[in-house]
């Protein structure tokens, strides 16, 4: 098997089976950092309300004064371990993913197909300081020495890094940051799809009023057959009827007049195309699109 | 856009709707998906428990039938690849057996339970993993230290390109007794609590930097600990030149054998991934890379738990423990501690 386009992965689990993920496009990712640090930010909002509505019930006075104190420290203990705990603690969770990633549909992954472990997380998370805080922290560092000039430089240099380690997933083809290099991860997407209804039912064994030969089937391929299921399971008419008008047209048929006759006439077509093709899947001969030549 | 809204709405609505009795599927491969789709939406409800963080919602019967599932899924996944053209199906099958993978090799331990085993052994394994690093960055400390003075001594101008603006009146100008008042005398002082919180966070994000920073061949990490041991020893030339470096050595001694081990920590730490950056060896740089930062991250882990202990020493034992003697040896106290903790705890063990 291989991957089908640049995004897609291979994973093979240990039964055998190989898994197809794919890689998150990196927009998405940092949608799902903004809507991360925009929860974190409301998290921590709404703490420092609650924290000020019980120091305004304290009122005055020196044991209040204490209690204040408090608060206070409770609030900054609070948004340090919120600010690095965060993406530690939910992508340790079940599934792997903080909430602005589960809400995109991504989860966190290994690249060698292991298993996820504590340590690859946390590496992954602490390497984050290196993307989002250093390049704001480099112009304090540099520039305590020299003043507006070296200001200037400093935010140069700031700018340079981000460039550098915030934009490192657009250089790669894995779309790694510099955290999952270190921790030998990438984001991929989690799909998650109910399983729709199973086409080839309604009709009975015969298939309805339609009966098509072999030699009209064979005007068409696996491709095809994919248009045709999605055409189907959408079941929008002006659709339907072009793909109607097209099938019967190529197959030397009148095109079905109403509504309920394209739907019975795609529906036939589409169950017997698929037993055609999937008894040539049986044998070994596949037939990927009507330009390849039927057997 | 829409096919977002329709993702979305798709994560809350059922599955598909059921097969009315007595009705047949026309084709082979739709007769073989009818077979097996309970066992497929059993499957999906297990997975779907386990993703929400409720495994005791499980029954027992289905926690035991879970590996026997999966299984299945995933030869029904590879023989839908081989013999079935429903586009849908195998979508659905893909993304069930990738959950339940995802499920059943995930981490298998909680955070809490993590911890715990952090604690009893990882943690000192890890430091003792990187004792090279945190050699090489003891030496550095020590040079970086020796250096400050040495500037400091041969011009005091030094002085204040070192400290910046954090000497906050600790000056060569400053008379003794200014300088001994900033040592000692806080007892009464209030917000201690707020000084030692802010302290924490101020320490922990350096020290975080300073490991990220490993990232970059290590080489920022070695400048980030000489800046900092340039600054511990142009404040010991400033009080030794008062007379007072007994005095001050104790008021650092407090919580400074902890943070100061912090640092060489978080130093080494970024330093040990910088090497590995460098100097993969015979694995492929990402794979060293990737081995180096997981051992490195363990160890920064704790050092963040070590600069709370720092933060709390600086912010209430330094303020409230006023002899010299004693703050000596509180300071020695807990270097002895954590050597003790790092070089006997989890001797056992596995290396990282």
């Amino acid at each position: 098997m291989t991957p089908s386009d640049a995004a897609e992965r291979l994973l093979q689990t240990a039964e055998g089976v190989t898994l197809r993920l794919r890689l998150a496009g990196r927009g998405t990712r940092l949608g799902a950092l903004l809507l991360d640090l925009a929860l974190q930010g409301l998290v921590l909002g709404a703490l420092a309300l609650a924290l000020l509505g019980i120091a305004r019930g304290l009122g005055g006075g020196k044991a209040a004064g204490g209690a204040l104190q408090a608060l206070f420290v409770l609030w900054l203990l609070a948004s340090f371990v919120l600010r690095n705990a965060w993406f530690l603690g939910f992508e340790l969770g079940p599934r792997g993913a903080t909430p602005g990633k589960r809400m995109l549909g991504l989860r966190i992954a290994t690249r060698d197909g292991s298993r996820l472990t504590a340590d690859r997380v946390l590496a992954r998370n602490l390497l984050r300081e290196v993307e989002l805080s250093a390049p704001l922290a480099v112009p304090g560092l540099l520039g305590t020495s020299g003043g507006a000039h070296g200001l200037g430089w400093s935010m140069a240099a700031g700018l340079a890094w981000l460039v550098l380690f915030a934009g490192l997933p657009l250089f790669n083809r894995d779309r790694l940051r510099p955290g999952d290099i270190v921790a030998g991860t990438w984001v991929v997407e989690a799909p998650h799809r109910r399983l729709a209804a199973a086409l080839s039912v309604p009709q009975g064994p015969a298939g309805g009023p339609y009966r098509f030969s072999a030699a009209e089937l064979a005007a068409y391929g696996e491709y095809e057959l994919g248009v045709l299921e999605k055409v189907l399971r959408e079941g929008a008419p002006a659709p339907m009827a072009a793909v109607a008008g097209a099938i019967a047209a190529r197959i030397g048929w009148h095109p079905p007049a109403d509504a309920e006759e394209i739907h019975a006439f795609l529906l036939a077509y589409y169950t017997q195309l698929r037993g055609r093709l999937e008894a040539g899947m049986q044998l070994g001969h596949r037939r990927a699109s009507k330009h390849a030549p039927p057997r | 856009m829409k096919a977002f809204w329709r993702d979305l709405a798709a994560r809350w609505r059922a599955g598909a709707p059921a097969v009315p009795e007595g009705w047949q599927a026309s084709l082979g491969s739709d007769r073989f998906r009818l077979a097996r789709e309970a066992d497929w939406a059993r499957l999906e409800r297990i997975v779907g428990l386990l993703e929400k963080g409720r495994p005791r919602a499980i029954a027992d019967a289905d926690l035991l039938a879970l590996p026997g599932l999966y299984r299945q899924a995933a030869s029904a996944l590879a023989v839908a690849r081989g013999t079935m053209l429903d586009a849908a199906v195998q979508a659905y099958l893909e993304a069930l057996v990738q959950r339940a993978w995802f499920q059943l090799y995930g981490p298998n331990i909680g955070l809490g339970g993590w911890l715990a085993g952090f604690l009893a052994g990882g943690w000192p394994r890890a430091v003792r993993a990187l004792a090279v690093d945190i050699a090489i960055c003891l030496i550095v400390l020590a040079l970086g230290t020796a250096v400050g003075w040495l500037l400091c001594a041969a011009d005091p101008q030094w002085f204040g390109a070192l400290v910046g603006d954090m000497a906050q009146g600790r000056n060569p100008a400053a008379s003794p007794a200014a300088l001994r008042a900033t040592l000692f005398g806080h007892t009464q002082e209030s917000g201690l609590s707020v000084l030692a919180a802010y302290l924490f966070g101020h320490n922990a994000q350096i020290a975080l930097l300073e490991f990220a920073l490993g990232f970059v061949v290590g080489v920022p990490s070695l400048l980030l600990l000489v800046q900092n041991a340039a600054l511990l020893g142009a404040f010991l030339w400033l009080f030794a030149g008062a007379g007072l470096l007994p005095e001050a050595a104790g008021w650092l001694a407090v919580h400074g054998t902890t943070e100061l081990f912090a640092l060489v920590l978080a130093a080494a730490a970024g330093l040990h991934m910088g090497r590995a950056v460098a100097f993969p060896g015979r694995a492929g740089v990402l794979e060293a890379v990737s081995a180096a930062g997981r051992r490195a991250a363990l160890v920064m882990l704790g050092v963040v738990a070590m600069l709370f202990v720092a933060g709390l020493l600086e912010g209430f034992a330094r303020q409230l423990i006023e002899p010299t003697a004693a703050r000596m040896a509180l300071g020695g106290l807990m270097l002895v501690l954590w050597l003790a903790y790092f070089g006997l705890v989890g001797r056992g063990g596995e290396a990282p």
